[in-house]
């Protein structure tokens, strides 16, 4: 800038230049809409997107949750079950744009069976819902909240707790099998983490796309990944000073915790939603499946603090941010299960994840500086097995 | 979730759909919360309280539209199209015969066939289904056809006629160009309950949009006196997916569950059955607590059967005769089961 014009420049504050671009966007779009959109009227019919979120079955009754996913409101007039009119009622005659409705349609389903539902709307078009294996749907009392939380506590916290009861062990062996279980914890980490952009990819294809559909499972990534980027850095800044380092472990450790802890929330939401629409078999293979497979995730946490002396205090905080969210996914997908909300959590388990790994990765490095050396792949294939075997138990 | 890709299926549909628009306002209709199973006591309907309510043989009345179609906005009932008979205008011609005239007017027009639900339907003269033409046997006919809709139509009557008079493109008058115009004539023969409907192509539209009407040539030997009713079974493809929807007789869905067809106890009564439905291959009749003589195609005077049910396929026809012992209420519906529950279902209200 030449100096000869800096000084006038500058009687003019730099917030209100930031501002200006804003104004004009503002202005312009008040015209557009002042002047009605010219030349934009709709032609043709209106797009009819309406998603079924969530259906709850009581006796001779059965409710549905829609959401409107397309451009134009949406007005059911009929609802069609299995090839016959049936009687219904609903709040709202119209759902807007991205706004939801309930529809309780009189009907007296019989346990076990499949049903088919249309909802006919003004303009004829259908939207159909296929109802699997009628079973009533649980009622959200405190019973139910406690046998969630149960089932959190059985497949978070305990076997996670359990897991991290390697840590004697660990802390025993020679210093290259740490690296090994390091290794191993990534191959674990790795394999949750593919399985949550799986799952959430899976979760938002029948869902709305209004909100985002798959591409939030990929927004919940980056978020979870610059998000821990930003904690590790503020705790890197923080133990600096403390101490001078050394406490790199525990911050492995937490950082490890958290990443499990986003997708044991998921897991959680997963098996809530199938609880309470019926379809979830409570069966002790289930429980004892997750208890094998969520053990390791305890393992996965101890291993980085192999060779610091940790607190038990400390440790159970681990335990706790790793395997209580399962517990707080279980209430929410059991009682306001919503499929972008879990393809969104999924999201930031996987991007977690993948941050935890990366932070991990250095500690698995050899005297030569090799990454993968066979003891580590050994580690993370072990790992990715591991985990594969005992997902076979598990099947939401 | 279903992506509607119907609009696509209708090709040039776009054009009609254009030149609709006024009709696509929303209809004033009651709140969808009056459903069926609350109406079905009939009160909470005043202007309808003429009737105890269909509901009283209806059980929980799970089954059944929410709502009802107003007359007054499709511009025709159900309740009045059932006894409506069009004799057109006569005059005597050389030789004494009777010439028979009626005015056919093709339209592109939205109806309300089931409560709120809207069908881009072709309709004869502003109706679904198209007016129940009345001949004589050996009279002489005369239907001007005029082509309002902004598609190309013919009407083929079910007949005895020359090949130029048949109503099918590419013979004769053929197509119908939209603001065109042709006379069909012919003679009235043979005797019996028949159709008329559009046979430009694609076919099954043409007709599924509702180009269809019944045709009834009265032999010279009269018929006893009876009360007479028309029933023109058909359905609709309201998502253009090939397949029905929504069933009826005479269009609305449930139209004669909620307004029952009052009969007087031991009184004759005709129905002209016509089986209008596309799309599947087969419809029925059947009617509770009663037989009837079934005349099929009505092209006898002798009953063929006495029965409670019978089979249409798509085009067939007959007439059916029956009287009620008994006062009360009986319904009547397709032994097609899943139509049943679609809207061709309905009640004879039997009184002394």
């Amino acid at each position: 800038m030449e100096s000869a014009t800096a000084p006038a420049k500058r009687t003019r504050p730099p917030w209100l230049l930031g501002l200006l671009p804003l104004v004009l966007l503002g202005a312009a779009i008040a015209l557009f809409v002042a002047l009605d959109a010219p030349g934009l009227e709709r032609s043709g019919v209106p797009a009819e997107e309406l998603v079924v979120d969530r259906t709850v079955l009581r006796p001779g009754e059965i409710e549905l949750h829609v959401s409107n996913d397309g451009p134009d409101p949406v007005e059911v007039r009929q609802v069609i079950v299995n090839d016959g009119f049936v009687a219904f009622e609903q709040s709202d005659e119209q759902v807007g744009r991205l706004d939801g409705d309930k529809l309780t349609l009189t009907f007296p389903w019989i346990e076990g069976e499949n049903y088919e539902v249309a909802l006919l709307t003004a303009t004829g078009g259908t939207i159909s819902h296929s109802i699997e294996a009628a079973a009533e749907s649980p009622e959200a009392d405190a019973g139910f909240y406690g046998l969630m939380g149960l089932i959190g506590l059985y497949v978070g916290i305990i076997p996670v707790a359990i897991g991290m009861l390697w840590l004697p062990w660990v802390r025993r062996i020679d210093p290259r099998w740490v690296q090994f279980l390091l290794a191993l914890t990534i191959g674990l980490l790795a394999f949750l983490g593919i399985d949550a952009l799986l799952e959430g990819g899976e979760l938002t294809r029948d869902g709305p796309e209004a909100l985002g559909g798959a591409a939030l499972v990929w927004l919940g990534a980056v978020a979870a990944y610059l998000a821990l980027t930003g904690v590790d850095g503020l705790m890197a800044r923080r133990s600096e000073r403390e101490r001078s380092g050394g406490a790199s472990g525990f911050r492995l450790a937490l950082l490890v915790a958290i990443g499990i802890g986003l997708h044991n929330l998921g897991e959680g939401l997963v098996i809530g939603s199938a609880y309470a629409i019926g379809s979830l078999a409570l069966g002790a293979t289930l429980v004892i499946g997750f208890a094998l497979h969520n053990t390791t995730e305890g393992l996965a946490i101890v291993a980085p603090v192999a060779e610091e002396k940790p607190r038990l205090r400390r440790l159970a905080l681990f335990g706790l941010i790793a395997g209580a969210p399962a517990i707080l996914g279980a209430w929410i997908g059991a009682s306001a299960f919503d499929v972008s909300l879990a393809a969104f959590m999924f999201g930031l388990g996987a991007g977690a994840i993948v941050r935890v790994i990366i932070q991990i990765a250095p500690s698995i490095r050899d005297s030569a500086g090799r990454y993968l050396h066979p003891l580590a792949v050994g580690g993370l294939l072990t790992g990715l097995t591991l985990m594969y075997a005992t997902g076979l138990l598990v099947s939401v | 979730m279903d992506k509607l890709t119907r609009r696509k299926l209708i090709g040039s549909g776009a054009a009609a759909a254009a030149s609709i628009p006024v009709l696509h306002e929303v209809v004033p209709h009651q709140k969808v919360h009056d459903g069926l199973a609350k109406a079905a006591g009939g009160s909470e309907h005043g202007a309808h309280a003429r009737q105890n309510g269909a509901g009283g043989s209806h059980g929980s009345g799970h089954r059944g539209v929410v709502g009802r179609v107003d007359p007054t906005v499709n511009g025709f009932d159900p309740r009045l199209i059932v006894r409506d008979f069009d004799e057109g205008t006569t005059r005597r011609i050389a030789g004494g015969r009777t010439l028979r005239e009626w005015k056919l007017v093709a339209q592109d027009k939205e109806i309300e066939v089931a409560p709120g639900v809207k069908f881009p339907a072709w309709v004869y003269n502003g109706r679904v289904p198209a007016p129940t033409l009345r001949a004589r046997e050996g009279e002489r006919l005369r239907i001007e056809f005029v082509n309002g809709s902004s598609h190309p139509h013919t009407i083929h009557f079910h007949g005895i006629h020359v090949a130029a008079m048949d109503g099918v493109p590419g013979i004769g008058a053929g197509n119908i160009e939209p603001g065109g115009s042709t006379v069909y004539e012919f003679d009235a023969e043979p005797f019996g309950l028949h159709l008329y409907h559009c046979h430009s192509t694609p076919l099954a539209d043409h007709i599924a949009k509702g180009l269809y009407g019944a045709f009834i040539i009265d032999p010279k030997r009269k018929r006893p006196q009876a009360d007479e009713l028309v029933m023109v079974m058909n359905g609709f493809d309201t998502n253009f997916d090939r397949s029905n929807e929504v069933y009826a007789v005479n269009t609305v869905a449930f139209a004669y569950e909620q307004d029952p067809i009052r009969v007087k106890r031991d009184e004759l009564v005709r129905i002209y059955l016509v089986n209008a439905l596309e799309f599947d291959l087969i419809n029925s009749f059947h009617v509770h607590a009663n037989f009837f003589n079934y005349f099929p195609t009505g092209t006898s005077l002798e009953p063929s059967e006495l029965t409670d049910t019978v089979i249409q396929g798509q085009g067939q026809r007959g007439i059916l005769e029956l009287k009620f012992p008994h006062p009360g209420k009986y319904m009547f519906h397709a032994h097609v089961s899943e139509f049943a529950e679609l809207g061709w279902m309905g009640f004879f209200d039997v009184v002394d």
